[in-house]
């Protein structure tokens, strides 16, 4: 089962990342944008039935793949598949 | 009396602590290659600056789940002095044996320069030979070294005197000017509720050598010494 993890910062943790890309489309002319973020999708491959593989993703995320305190997650499952 | 110092793949400071442990102190280090399991008799743990992992996912979280880690984990946990500076902060950080986390400093550049830092609080045992309020000057060499926590958890940390390091100028002053990468109250460093693990950003280790002109790091070696013979 072939699903995706969202990443992305929580609301209210500075994200430098997001502001640099910002300030570099502000440069390049661009308006009538605001509040960019930058987050990380990970693409993993579960050898599982859906529900189990929700959970093992889960629990991945919980171990490793995010930190709670500053970042927030989804887990989105391919479309194709 | 015997200091383990864990070497990740892209620790880059294990070699410096080892060098300063011996100049300063009697105690002998010893370094642990982190796929090793368990931690060998030793009176403190180490856990050096670096790039582990190249910094991959988030810094530190890779290292944070190597196989040594549950040793280092289970020892710190029973009260083992622990030390971990820079990435090793983060890494403390990442394994949930020190409260918050680092994030990108707040310039958005990696930061390299020596800064002052100010002794918040000389009652741990990696800091009693500082004077309570001690300006001291230490170099940093980090990218994210941004401290954060809630603010249940600063709360937490403030209530029980944890903060141990504050980034100041050279006349002591903690405010946003002297805060060089964006750290929620100029945290520099900050031990565990117990007292016994202690992470900072700044590197002791590179403060311990007439050379450099930088000397103010030994106090730290000095007080672990202290505390352990």
């Amino acid at each position: 089962m072939k699903l995706n993890v969202k990443i992305m910062p929580k609301n209210g943790v500075l994200d430098p990342q997001g502001k640099a890309i910002e300030n570099s489309l502000s440069q390049l002319g661009f308006k009538k944008f605001s509040e960019i973020r930058q987050g990380k999708i990970i693409e993993i491959d579960i050898d599982a039935d859906k529900d189990q593989a929700i959970n093992i993703a889960d629990e991945m995320c919980k171990k490793l793949l995010v930190n709670l305190i500053i970042e927030d997650y989804e887990i989105i499952f391919d479309r194709e598949k | 009396m015997k200091a383990s110092i864990i070497v990740f793949p892209g620790s880059n400071c294990d070699r410096d602590i080892a060098v300063s442990i011996k100049k300063l102190t009697d105690i002998e280090p010893i370094m642990v290659w982190h796929k090793e399991t368990s931690i060998p008799d030793s009176d403190l743990i180490v856990i050096p600056g670096g790039f582990t992992f190249g910094d991959y996912l988030r810094c530190g979280s890779i290292a944070a789940n190597s196989p040594i880690m549950n040793d280092v984990i289970k020892k710190a946990t029973d009260g083992l002095p622990t030390l971990g500076i820079c990435n090793g902060f983060q890494i403390l950080t990442e394994s949930g044996l020190l409260p918050g986390t680092l994030i990108k400093n707040d310039c958005l550049s990696f930061l390299c320069k020596t800064v002052s830092i100010k002794v918040e609080n000389n009652e741990t045992n990696f800091s009693k030979k500082y004077k309570q309020n001690e300006v001291i000057n230490i170099p940093i060499a980090h990218n994210e070294g941004n401290f954060f926590a809630n603010e249940d958890t600063l709360k937490k940390i403030k209530d029980s005197n944890q903060i141990t390091f504050k980034y100041c100028n050279q006349n002591g002053e903690v405010n946003n000017e002297t805060n060089p990468n964006g750290s929620i109250e100029n945290i520099a460093g900050i031990t565990n509720e117990q007292g016994n693990v202690l992470g900072m950003m700044p590197h002791p280790e590179r403060a311990t050598c007439e050379i450099t002109k930088l000397t103010d790091g030994e106090n730290l070696f000095k007080s672990i010494s202290e505390f352990l013979l």
